[in-house]
């Protein structure tokens, strides 16, 4: 009996970091839903297409030699961006890159300065979560 | 007593020599610079461009630069304190006049004692010689900038730039 409970403990034990695996992406739309809905309380949740439009669209707020998202990354979000240096940018698409978007700090710092070099201003939560829900469609 | 001078001579001269060429060996030679292996360093400073070696440039440039990093060649790339400190303390220990003196030497040849260029572009001796190279390759699709050294040298991320 005892032995038996030892063994379903660690087989829970085991199963922890599995199912928490798929986490960090979840968990940063979850916060950026939350935050969304208190940017304006009619959200209804986010959309790859409208997070398409996003990734694509020309914006005249930001610099002049980055208008688009992408003008560094490619328009193929399965495809290697660049730099305006040069600097290979691995693709954006969760897909291709499976490690995306799983450090939430990471994440924040370059919608920060993305945000602020294409569209000239920070990104609302409800971008972000398109933008995000995008590239995990990809 | 009856010391061979001329035997002892050659070999301490042969000794010597293995010496120095050994140590220009392991140094790589004059194209070797070591590149960024602190972790914190390669990703905040490698991202948008090639982590550049810290013995390319003076520890005084490092810190002209650590000092405005809100404009940094027109783009804000801020970091916070913490992060910014281990960035400076990594890069002035390891700049060309400091740790990273041995792989330097020539590099900083031309530059006045007091100039800290914040591009490596600047110096003299990058200037001298790159000279050969047309403008065409620098448009370069594949090129784009002088901040692109891997598109030309292919083992720059591990450090080597030879021809």
């Amino acid at each position: 009996m005892q032995q038996n409970l030892v063994a379903l403990l660690v087989i829970a034990a085991l199963t922890v970091p599995v199912s928490s695996f798929a986490g960090p992406r979840d968990d940063l739309l979850a916060q950026y839903a939350t935050a969304a809905r208190k940017e304006t309380p009619a959200f209804s949740g986010f959309s790859a297409a409208r997070g398409k439009t996003l990734h694509t669209q020309k914006f005249a707020g930001g610099k002049p030699d980055t208008p688009a998202c992408t003008t560094c990354h490619s328009e193929n979000t399965r495809g290697a961006g660049r730099t305006l240096t040069g600097k290979a940018i691995e693709a954006v698409a969760v897909s291709v890159t499976p490690q995306r978007y799983t450090d939430p700090a990471k994440v924040e710092k370059w919608f920060k300065r993305n945000c602020n070099e294409v569209l000239g201003r920070a990104c609302t939560a409800q971008e972000k979560g398109d933008w995000l829900s995008y590239m995990i469609s990809q | 007593m009856n010391i061979p001078y001329r035997p002892l001579t050659l070999g301490l001269v042969a000794l010597a020599f293995c010496g120095i060429v050994l140590e220009r060996a392991q140094a790589g030679g004059d194209d070797y610079f070591p590149p960024v292996i602190d972790p914190v360093v390669k990703e905040e400073c490698g991202s948008c461009h090639i982590a550049f070696a810290p013995s390319m440039l003076p520890a005084r440039s490092w810190k002209r630069m650590m000092g405005d990093l809100k404009n940094h060649f027109g783009d804000d790339a801020s970091v916070d304190p913490e992060t910014a400190a281990r960035i400076s303390a990594y890069l002035v220990s390891n700049a060309a006049d400091t740790g990273g003196k041995r792989y330097s030497s020539k590099l900083l040849r031309g530059l006045a004692p007091d100039a800290a260029p914040l591009r490596i572009t600047e110096l003299p001796k990058w200037v001298s010689k790159h000279r050969s190279v047309p403008a065409w390759e620098w448009k370069h699709k594949d090129v784009r900038t002088k901040a692109n050294c891997v598109a030309c040298h292919a083992d720059a991320e591990r450090g080597f730039y030879e021809d």
